[in-house]
């Protein structure tokens, strides 16, 4: 009902692309003024934004479920995961579907970006090991930093950075910070 | 030509814990002395197609164990020998041995164990013991006498050949076991005019050496053309000498197994518990009459599908009648077919109480009391997935009832009671759900002393005036237990917590039902099904839920009524004789920050456990059956949730859990006393 018109019909598919020997693909999405990548063998389809269920008492990144052909899959917003600035959502915004594995499973999940970008192959050797940013910064879902073009792209570890455990872990510890600050 | 036999592995395991069930209740049927033949040749069927098949698959431990088994079941039934309550004992244990043979078998690992050797060296005795009783010659002839070698003596009839058998197949299969000698007799041979080339006119004398080659081994070589042959096999060695061997052996490794009997079946009953773990995403075996309702639906339903079609070619106003006709029977095809795939899923729930008879009989010898079992409706029927969940805590219950609930036969004649007590295990459907109760004429439960063990161990304040059934609920909680010494059986306090906690799980419920002296009920209330529900959806702020409709006893205007505080800062509206405490959904789910205007909302009264609240809602939409989603299968629980569902228009849905919805208004109702202030949403972060 308030699902944007024609999102639907406008998912691309993406198929599981092998690639050559030693080069992985990477699909790059932008946010903010930065451009991001993740596996593309992770990325299971892209879709536009539509309204989502919001689930009782869930962190503010998780914005909430939608029904994936009959299953539920709950959508994050990774600005908020990285504290970026929050943005409003529109007709352009896209949904990146992703399939992250985890101790005992997978699960299905739906990131928020700004728009989908371009798909890039790097070789291991161009990736570079993210900065040491001291313990301000957890830098562990970070896979590695590459080159595209003059533009620098952050390759993100999907298993990592939508490990729920941990991002719901993290987000009981700010809470209690703030009852304190009360 | 190789076949990948791994394939068929999990249905040999299923069939052979199939087997062993039907083993199990069969022994549990047979009685000292009386050898039911019907009884014993289901047994013996039973040991013989797990013997076969494990042979098969190439488990030689497992076929050799149920060989030995089957050769003394094979004595009981040819009425050679006398069944006797060390024989059944020791055949329940076997049966243990082998479900865990067949567990371990399924992870991958070697089903030889050490159980598996003594119980084998105590049938070994009892066969060799059998031997010098008068039993009659075929006795002796199925008797696993092991020895060095054997003569075999094999003159088939001429038209072997015809009937598809052929001799030097046999031959090579008793090469197999050991070194083989054969010795053709010609002498049988016609001249060449009358020889008729299809025909088998040699005859043999084999000699066969190698240890361990027992009599039932060779006859399993001549299993086909036993009948129509003539065979005679006799040990080499004088026989007398072996058996003395194997005899002395035996006694060693049997004495163990006699003496500490409890010990034996104590350490059977732990792996038996993960052995009915592993079954769970096992296959399911479905009534053929359920596969051709099922068939028949779908034909409807192609039907009305082409029908529709039809009709939505070349579709002109004047047709809508029958456009509506169709959907009405599109519709009635679909519930149908619902109705019949759920009906697949669900079995007998005798699948799950044939295992207390047995059970039982255990516990009364280990307990010293006397005990009868009265299984009522086995045949009431819920979804597979419930069943498998609910064993446990079944188990744990009748455990319980055991142990604290019947008394010991001297107790129970100082009361006046009959010496052998009753529990009985009744299942029946009620509306949507089904009900079990497990009920004992046993002491009932101790008011007194629950309410003390549970001040003692912290879990209560004293002083507090309590119903009996508050009082009951306390047997549920964490660290309870109110027997004085810690048993094999029960008493470590945990466990009925679990029970709980598992029953909750599947969305049912459990109560307790006691009078001190005559016995206490315990009540389980499950759903038929986990899939599908029927649902009440309901709005809050700009949300939908949904609630299940079983726990909804009414909803009603809130428009006049009128609503105390009570102290705590919980609200309570008077419903007839009661109070009943109110939610405000928008404020446990952290919906909105807009204040409830109460007068113009509704109410929807729920109960779960026997506790009620009153939950304020905006409007009430439809009813309808919805089909439950996992939330936790790409997220994770949440509080007060129990699913999600998928609305017709595509939307998500989320489900509510009563029974935590009633936890969490306690613990809101904490927050907000805290806070000070009526209408502070949550968490106004998650709006």
């Amino acid at each position: 009902m308030n699902t944007v018109e024609g999102v639907e019909s406008e998912t691309i598919g993406l198929g599981q692309q092998q690639g050559e020997h030693g080069v992985d693909q990477y699909l790059t999405f932008i946010m903010g003024d930065d451009e991001y990548g993740v596996d593309i063998l992770c990325v299971q389809e892209i879709r536009g934004w539509e309204n989502t269920t919001p689930i009782p008492n869930a962190p503010p990144f998780v914005k909430g479920v939608i029904n994936l052909r009959g299953t539920i899959v709950p959508i994050i917003d990774i600005r908020q995961c990285f504290n970026m600035e929050e943005t409003s959502y529109g007709p352009l915004t896209v949904v990146i579907v992703l399939r992250a594995t985890h101790d005992v499973g997978s699960r299905t999940i739906g990131i928020v970006v700004d728009a989908v970008s371009d798909v890039h192959s790097f070789n291991e050797e161009d990736l570079h090991a993210p900065p040491s940013l001291g313990e301000s910064l957890n830098t562990s879902y970070i896979k590695g930093l590459a080159q595209a073009g003059s533009n620098m792209v952050i390759l993100l570890d999907i298993d990592k950075a939508l490990n729920f455990d941990e991002l719901l872990s993290f987000d009981e510890e700010k809470k209690t910070d703030g009852s304190v600050e009360m | 030509m190789s076949i990948d036999m791994e394939q068929f592995h999990q249905v040999f395991f299923e069939e052979s814990l199939e087997g062993l069930d039907i083993m199990e209740a069969s022994l549990m049927e047979l009685q000292e002395g009386q050898a039911d033949s019907e009884i014993v040749n289901s047994i013996f069927r039973a040991a013989h197609s797990i013997k076969g098949g494990s042979a098969t698959f190439g488990f030689s431990a497992v076929a050799d164990f149920t060989h030995v088994l089957e050769t003394l079941l094979d004595e009981v039934r040819q009425k050679t020998r006398d069944i006797t309550t060390e024989i059944i004992e020791l055949l329940l244990q076997s049966v243990d041995c082998l479900r865990d043979q067949m567990s371990a078998l399924e992870q991958g690992e070697s089903a030889d164990s050490a159980q598996s050797h003594e119980l084998k060296a105590s049938f070994m005795k009892i066969l060799e013991s059998g031997n010098e009783a008068p039993a009659s010659s075929t006795a002796t002839d199925a008797s696993p006498t092991i020895s060095e070698g054997w003569t075999i003596y094999f003159k088939p009839e001429a038209d072997i050949v015809k009937s598809g058998n052929e001799p030097l197949r046999m031959f090579r299969e008793l090469a197999q076991l050991g070194t083989l000698s054969t010795v053709a007799n010609l002498d049988a041979l016609p001249s060449f005019n009358e020889l008729a080339p299809e025909n088998c006119y040699l005859y043999w004398e084999l000699e066969l050496h190698g240890s361990d080659i027992s009599e039932a081994q060779i006859k399993e070589a001549f299993e086909w053309v036993e009948d129509e042959s003539e065979i005679r096999i006799t040990a080499i060695d004088a026989a007398s000498e072996v058996s003395a061997t194997t005899d002395s052996e035996s006694e060693d490794e049997s004495d163990p197994t006699n003496d500490d009997k409890p010990s034996g079946s104590a350490l059977s009953e732990v792996p038996k518990s993960t052995s009915f773990s592993k079954r769970e995403s096992a296959s399911i075996r479905v009534g053929v009459d359920k596969i051709d309702e099922l068939i028949n639906t779908v034909g409807e339903l192609v039907i009305t599908q082409s029908m529709l079609s039809a009709v939505g070619q070349d579709f002109q106003m004047d047709q809508l009648t029958r456009l509506q006709e169709g959907l009405n029977q599109l519709a009635q095809n679909t519930r149908e077919l619902q109705e019949s795939v759920m009906r697949i899923r669900m079995l007998p729930i005798s699948v799950s109480f044939n295992r207390y008879p047995r059970m039982i009989r255990d516990l009364s010898n280990q307990l010293d009391k006397k005990v009868e079992l009265v299984l009522v409706g086995e045949q009431t029927e819920l979804d597979k997935t419930v069943l498998e969940k609910i064993g446990d805590p079944l188990t744990h219950l009748v455990r319980n009832s055991m142990d604290h609930g019947i008394e010991t036969p001297a107790e129970r004649l100082l009361s006046g009671k009959s010496e052998t007590g009753t529990i009985t295990l009744k299942a029946s459907h009620q509306g949507g759900n089904i009900v079990i109760e497990i009920i004992d004429d046993g002491k009932g439960l101790d008011r007194e002393r629950i309410l003390e063990k549970a001040i003692e161990k912290g879990l209560q304040e004293p002083g507090d005036k309590l119903s009996d059934e508050q009082i009951y609920q306390l047997v549920f909680k964490a660290g309870f237990s109110t027997a004085d010494v810690v048993s094999d059986v029960s008493g470590r306090g945990v466990g009925m917590d679990v029970v709980r906690r598992n029953i909750h799980e599947l969305g049912g419920t459990i109560s307790i039902q006691s009078i001190q002296g005559v016995g206490s009920t315990i009540t389980i209330r499950l759903p038929l099904t986990l899939a599908i529900l029927d649902g009440q959806l309901a709005k809050v702020a700009d949300q939908i839920f949904v609630f299940p409709l079983v726990s909804i006893i009414e909803s009603m205007e809130m428009r006049g009524v009128e609503v105390s505080k009570a102290a705590g800062g919980c609200d309570l509206i008077k419903l007839r004789d009661e109070y009943i405490p109110i939610v405000y959904l928008t404020e446990v789910f952290g919906i909105s920050t807009q204040p409830v205007i109460l007068h113009e909302s509704l109410l929807v009264v729920v109960e779960s456990n026997n506790e009620k609240i009153g939950v304020v809602i905006d409007d009430l939409l439809s009813q309808q059956q919805i089909v439950i989603k996992s939330l936790e299968e790409n997220y994770q629980k949440v509080k007060g949730i129990s699913g999600a569902t998928i609305l017709g228009d595509g939307r998500v849905a989320l489900i509510a859990d009563i029974g935590e919805l009633i936890r969490l208004s306690g613990t809101t109702h904490l927050k907000k006393l805290r806070a000070g202030d009526n209408f502070i949403p949550a968490d106004p972060q998650a709006a």
